[in-house]
């Protein structure tokens, strides 16, 4: 392992390097530049925007998709997918919610542990799938998908958990605030910056960026791909089972069809973010900004008036073009490259 | 599926050897040495078991609502199966299904002439299958992303065209093909015959035609495809036209056998398409697959389905979870022979270690 590093850090010359950095923190500033953007024109023309209620509720609203979107851009990042996250997030919603209705009086952190063991039991499943069956990940998470919906609509029945038989001290979850700022945005904000520190600064990290440029070479670097890719789709799963549990704390109200077409929005959060779909690149902060970005502009459509029916349109329309856009600026940067590695050599 | 190969192309079958650590040959399972056979010998277990479940099974009411359920799925499967024989996905289909029903709900409300309707959806649905196709050729994008960009657009617009009302006064001979068969036979749908003469179509064009044998090639191997002369990047577009275009028609099709146009119309059917094209021996990597293969996965499905739903256990909840079961399955045996294959290796290499552990 140290061997191939050493020759990869020499191979590579400083200035392209810096370059890319460049690039990628330019990604992320530009994410940023466009929420600016977003929020500035709106609260001009609606003051209420900025209000600190509205604030509020886009950041609480803003922490499921971003916690699952940590989860999904552990998988994509190794050049995976993970299409199961709705079905998961939905399963554990009703199963964890439900234990409040089956045992009266279960403290709340049990039921986040069930919501976490469901995730993460549905994650090995798809990951012993995935990484020891040898199968696309797109097939067995889009199988998943229908197979964890059946299991849930079967769970659930005809019945369903309705807010009058969760704890207030559940509901309120959701709409604490430490300092103003939403309980779940920080735990969110906390769970990103651990996984940002892991991808940057761990060797199984590192491998996942690895594994997602070139399978190949990973495989010569002895990096174990199919362990990797396997705890990656665990993370996932375990991270949607939690984010159930937020789920359930957010809308109360919890049946069959909970966080239907959820991974949709959480794979155009992490690619909007700037994360590639063909895995190699990205950050867990661009996707947790993609996931702000995208909740900021459903809002800023939902204060100025524009009927909500319009907002998976404009969805599926800026994840069009954040990869249009990553496409321009990955063949800038390819040719820059190029260039300079000529320069270089001559 | 080996067979079909056009056995003289050297490239091909390197390109094939260097993609075999992904999806070995299926020949190596024995008698299933075609897919197609395993899927005939399922497709008459399907029945057997169907006529043991229930004796309405073969009742000519069954056969007439499985044909219509399956019809507008296996029409969409074909497009869908050059596509993925191409080593591209679209997964826009059912959103591309949703806009033409809804367009076709909104305009006939607003009185539109029915030849008029069908023109302008048809061509809307070609022009949603272009817009997929230039951002994957021209631009140059993954098509899974697009396609779940395009997902998410569509099928947004569709719920844009007709928001929350519901469209139901068709006129009686399109709201009749969702009820009374073709012509006058009472168990054949109207769908499925659509779909036997476009499969035959397909099946020849995809079998028979350079164009066809090209699907492959690019398939197998993109690169190369190029340097041999085939137009990798325009014949790539032209099928997502296709799609969109026969995904438009299905569109208009379905809206009139429900004789309803409404939001959330076939959504999830983009699954159960990609499931029927797995499930018939399409590699989801491109090269191999055919449209026989297809058609019988097709059938074996809506068969397992009906079948399963006649039992009074089953609803159609529990069947999302063997579908889903069906389409690990259909990636999962392929493998097999490189599982059995990776255990010697390993029986091997141990056998290897004992003995220098007792010579040394």
């Amino acid at each position: 392992m140290s061997a191939t590093a050493e020759p990869r850090s020499t191979v590579a010359p400083a200035n392209p390097r810096r370059l890319v950095e460049f690039v990628l923190r330019a990604r992320t500033f530009g994410i940023v530049g466009v929420l600016a953007l977003f929020v500035l024109i709106t609260t001009a023309i609606e003051p209420r925007f900025l209000g600190a209620g509205n604030v509020r509720f886009i950041l609480s609203e803003t922490s499921l998709y971003a916690l699952v979107a940590v989860g999904e851009t552990l998988v994509v990042l190794t050049r995976n997918v993970d299409l199961s996250v709705g079905s998961v997030v939905g399963l554990s919603a009703y199963v964890s919610a439900n234990m409040f209705q089956a045992h009266h009086g279960i403290p709340i952190p049990v039921v986040f542990l069930v919501g976490f063991g469901i995730g993460l039991a549905c994650g090995l499943v798809t990951g012993v799938i995935t990484a020891i069956g040898r199968v696309p990940s797109l097939v067995v998470t889009l199988a998943m998908l229908y197979i964890i919906r059946g299991v849930d609509t079967i769970i659930v029945g005809s019945g369903q958990v309705v807010a009058n038989a969760l704890p207030q001290s559940f509901i309120n979850i959701f709409h604490a605030t430490i300092l103003g700022i939403p309980d779940l945005a920080i735990a969110t904000a906390v769970v990103v910056a651990v996984a940002a520190y892991y991808l940057r600064s761990f060797r199984s990290g590192r491998d996942l960026y690895a594994i997602g440029s070139d399978p190949a070479a990973a495989r010569l670097a002895g990096i174990p791909i199919a362990k990797r890719v396997f705890a990656a789709f665990v993370l996932s799963g375990a991270i949607a089972g939690v984010g159930g549990v937020v789920w359930a704390t957010q809308y109360n109200t919890i049946d069959a069809t909970a966080a239907t077409g959820l991974e949709l929005q959480v794979i155009a959060a992490v690619v909007v973010g700037g994360v590639a779909i063909f895995g190699g690149s990205g950050s867990v902060v661009g996707a947790a900004l993609g996931a702000l970005l995208l909740q900021t502009i459903s809002s800023a459509l939902n204060v100025l008036g524009v009927a909500s029916i319009w907002t998976e349109a404009i969805a599926g329309f800026l994840l069009l073009v954040a990869i249009t856009l990553d496409r321009a600026i990955q063949l800038r940067l390819a040719a820059a490259l190029r260039k300079r590695r000529v320069h270089l050599g001559a | 599926m080996e067979r079909d190969e056009p056995t003289g192309t050297a490239r091909l079958a390197e390109a094939r050897d260097e993609a075999g650590a992904q999806r070995p040959g299926i020949r190596q399972l024995g008698f299933m040495a075609r897919w197609e056979t395993a899927l005939a010998i399922a497709l008459v277990v399907v029945v057997v078991l169907g006529t043991q479940i229930s004796s309405q099974f073969l009742s000519s009411y069954n056969i007439f609502t499985l044909c219509t359920n399956i019809g507008d799925l296996a029409i969409m499967a074909l497009p869908m199966t050059l596509i993925i024989i191409t080593g591209e996905i679209d997964l826009s289909v059912a959103s591309i299904l949703a806009l033409s029903a809804e367009l076709l709900g909104d305009l006939w409300m607003h009185h539109w002439p029915m030849a008029l309707i069908f023109v302008v959806v048809l061509a809307v649905g070609a022009l949603a299958g272009a817009i997929n196709g230039l951002l994957i050729t021209r631009v140059g994008l993954p098509s899974l992303a697009v396609t779940i960009g395009t997902l998410t657009l569509y099928r947004g617009l569709a719920n844009v065209v007709l928001g929350p009302t519901s469209v139901s006064n068709f006129p009686t001979p399109f709201s009749n093909l969702g009820v009374s068969g073709f012509l006058g036979i009472e168990w054949l749908s109207w769908s499925v015959v659509i779909f036997a003469v476009l499969a035959v179509g397909f099946g020849i064009a995809l079998r028979m035609t350079p164009l066809g044998r090209s699907l492959y090639a690019i398939g197998n191997n993109q690169e190369a495809a190029f340097h041999a002369g085939i137009r990798v990047k325009r014949i790539k577009l032209w099928l997502f036209v296709l799609s969109g275009f026969v995904c438009a028609a299905v569109g208009m099709l379905y809206a009139f056998e429900l004789s309803s146009a409404s939001e959330n119309i076939g959504i999830g059917f983009e699954l159960q398409v990609i499931t029927i094209v797995l499930l018939g021996g399409v590699s989801i990597f491109g090269g191999t697959g055919t449209i026989l293969g297809v058609a019988l996965a097709a059938f074996v499905y809506a068969g397992l389905r009906s079948a399963l739903l006649l039992t009074s256990s089953f609803n159609e909840n529990d069947f999302q979870v063997v579908s889903g079961g069906l389409l690990i399955l259909s990636v999962l045996i392929p493998n097999i022979p490189l599982f059995v294959q990776r255990l010697r290796e390993m029986a091997g290499r141990r056998r290897l270690r004992t003995q220098a552990v007792d010579s040394g």
